[in-house]
């Protein structure tokens, strides 16, 4: 029975794939028949051309481990800091105006200073990934932190854990579905921004590829690079879903 | 009983909320009480009066405005292992961790081996009548379940004395009668001192060995205590003997809840 839900679960979500596809088929084939909106078939073939040549594979790589890296980096400082922020009202009004007054800038806008700062290799990109990916880590782990209920704090306490084992073995676990979530959303993020990063300036990357593209017109060329981006930011997000629904089952839910 | 000595004595206890508007609240006023070891004192009041700011008070969670209180000789400063909690609500259990993990929690933080601790955590959930269920998390436990957990959490660190807050108010009224009565026998086998809080008179008279009650608040202390020395038969809400010990404490309790409405108006 429960396979059963399982497998037709799985199925309703191939079809909304496919049916994808298929209106992306019609649309290319005779609502706007042109040579500047390649049909799903057309795109796919020239994929395998160019996973064949290793194009693809060097330029999708290129992205990956900036956003990988980037990723990473951000998340390794927003956490801690957003665990500060969270713990200690004294670090909260300190910071405050940092993630207060930054975030509003978004990693977009700071392109040209990364580029001016850091040069147009691996620098600054992966500068603007760590910028976009730590303001969401650090206020969803703040409000991990500021939501763990007193009551479990306290019954810590009258068990007899220090305050480090408090915040080992209570605040640091209750906020982990939290810090999942940030970064779950700081990995949307780092897509966007990846792209635009390489639109700008790049010597690799998705986002160099689809303004190359555009330079010679190679349409099916930018669409093999949407349908990547698509592809990898999905396949992310989905891991990361995982990890939360691993975690989260056992946690107070969120998101 | 006064040859005894108190385990837990609060001494002219008052507490006073700051609130924000700077206007500050006197929940308590002069409370004085003492428990002496092996007691189940059941403290008994309308909504509001101060029974949970008490309990904060002894557990430690709360500093007193004035008063001292003390455990065992010692004055209260902070929390600490000699003072199990038992919560009112259910979100002081750890949802990451397993019914014998939260069970565990206060041996693992005091750093007992992982051998002896698991056998105790096994034992205290025997106890509250959960053996089985070792592996399950508290999102797959019923209310009643949750509250056992959080017993036996409390009574496997071995504390010497426990702290109840309206532990069984969220349940249902079968669960309650049957937890009232397992809660009665485990502290008849586990000889262990207890506070607890509750605004049911007839759960005060089934658990308890002496029941206080308090004034309406703001300003609250003790009205007065009951001793209740009734056997396990007699702790019938139809036996005579209930009755009586109802009305006694009903009628310490009847004025105090109406001037507590009236303040609310
Ligand atoms: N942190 C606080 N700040 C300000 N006032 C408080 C605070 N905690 C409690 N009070 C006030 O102190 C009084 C006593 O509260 P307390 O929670 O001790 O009552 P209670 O007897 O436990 O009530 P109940 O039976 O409803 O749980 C109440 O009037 C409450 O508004
Ligand atoms: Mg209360």
């Amino acid at each position: 029975m429960k396979r059963e839900n399982r497998l037709k679960g799985v199925g309703i979500y191939l079809l909304g794939f496919a049916s994808l596809f298929a209106i992306w088929h019609v649309a290319a084939t005779w609502i706007m028949p042109s040579v500047l909106f390649p049909p799903p078939w057309q795109v796919i073939v020239k994929a395998i051309e160019l996973a064949r040549d290793g194009t693809l594979w060097e330029h999708a790589s290129a992205s990956l481990a900036r956003i990988g890296l980037g990723f990473a980096g951000g998340s390794l400082l927003g956490i801690p800091l957003g665990l500060a922020i969270g713990s200690f009202p004294v670090v909260r009004r300190l910071l405050e105006p940092y993630t207060e007054f930054l975030r509003f800038i978004p990693a977009t806008a700071l392109i040209t200073v990364a580029v001016i700062w850091f040069g147009i290799g691996e620098g600054s990109k992966i500068f603007l990934i760590i910028y976009t990916t730590i303001f969401i880590v650090i206020i969803n782990t703040a409000a991990g932190v500021a939501a763990v209920a007193p009551n479990k704090i306290r019954a810590a306490r009258a068990l007899g854990a220090g305050p480090l084992q408090v915040f080992f073995f209570v605040a640091l676990p209750a906020t982990v579905p939290y810090i999942l979530t940030g970064m779950r959303l700081a990995m949307a993020n780092s897509f966007v921004t990846i792209v635009a990063a390489e639109l700008v300036a790049a010597n690799d990357g998705l986002g160099r590829m689809i303004w190359d593209s555009r330079m010679y017109m190679l349409v099916d060329q930018i669409f093999v690079a949407l349908l990547v981006l698509g592809l990898l930011g999905f396949t992310a997000d989905r891991l990361f879903r995982w990890g939360i629904y691993a975690f989260a089952g056992r946690f107070s839910p969120v998101t | 009983m006064s040859s005894t000595p108190a385990l837990v004595e609060l001494n002219g206890v008052s507490k006073v909320y700051r609130s924000l508007q700077g206007s500050d609240y006197v929940a308590v006023r002069d409370f004085s009480l003492d428990i002496p070891a092996g007691e189940f004192f059941c403290l008994l009041g309308t909504s509001g009066c101060g029974k949970t700011t008490v309990l904060n008070m002894v557990a430690g969670f709360e500093a007193t405005s004035s008063g001292t209180i003390a455990v065992a000789g010692k004055p209260v400063t902070r929390p600490d292992a000699d003072r199990g909690v038992v919560f009112q609500g259910d979100d002081s259990l750890y949802g990451w961790l397993s019914a014998l993990g939260n069970i565990e929690f206060g041996l693992r933080m005091r750093g007992i081996a992982k051998a002896e601790r698991e056998r105790k955590a096994r034992h205290y959930l025997e106890l509250v009548g959960l053996k089985g269920q070792d592996h399950k998390h508290p999102a797959e436990l019923s209310g009643g379940m949750k509250q056992r957990i959080q017993i036996a959490r409390a009574l496997a660190n071995e504390p010497q004395m426990l702290l109840m807050d309206e532990p069984f108010a969220a349940l249902d009224a079968h669960t309650r009668a049957d937890m009232q009565r397992e809660l009665k026998r485990i502290c008849r086998e586990t000889g262990r001192t207890v506070l607890f809080i509750t605004h049911d008179i007839d759960e005060a008279i089934i658990l308890a060995d002496r029941i206080g009650v308090m004034h309406a608040g703001p300003a609250s202390k003790l009205k007065g205590t009951v001793a209740v020395t009734l056997t396990p038969e007699e702790r019938e809400r139809t036996h005579d003997k209930f009755t009586a010990v109802y009305r006694e404490v009903h009628g310490l309790i009847r004025d105090e809840v109406a001037i507590s409405l009236k303040r609310a108006h």
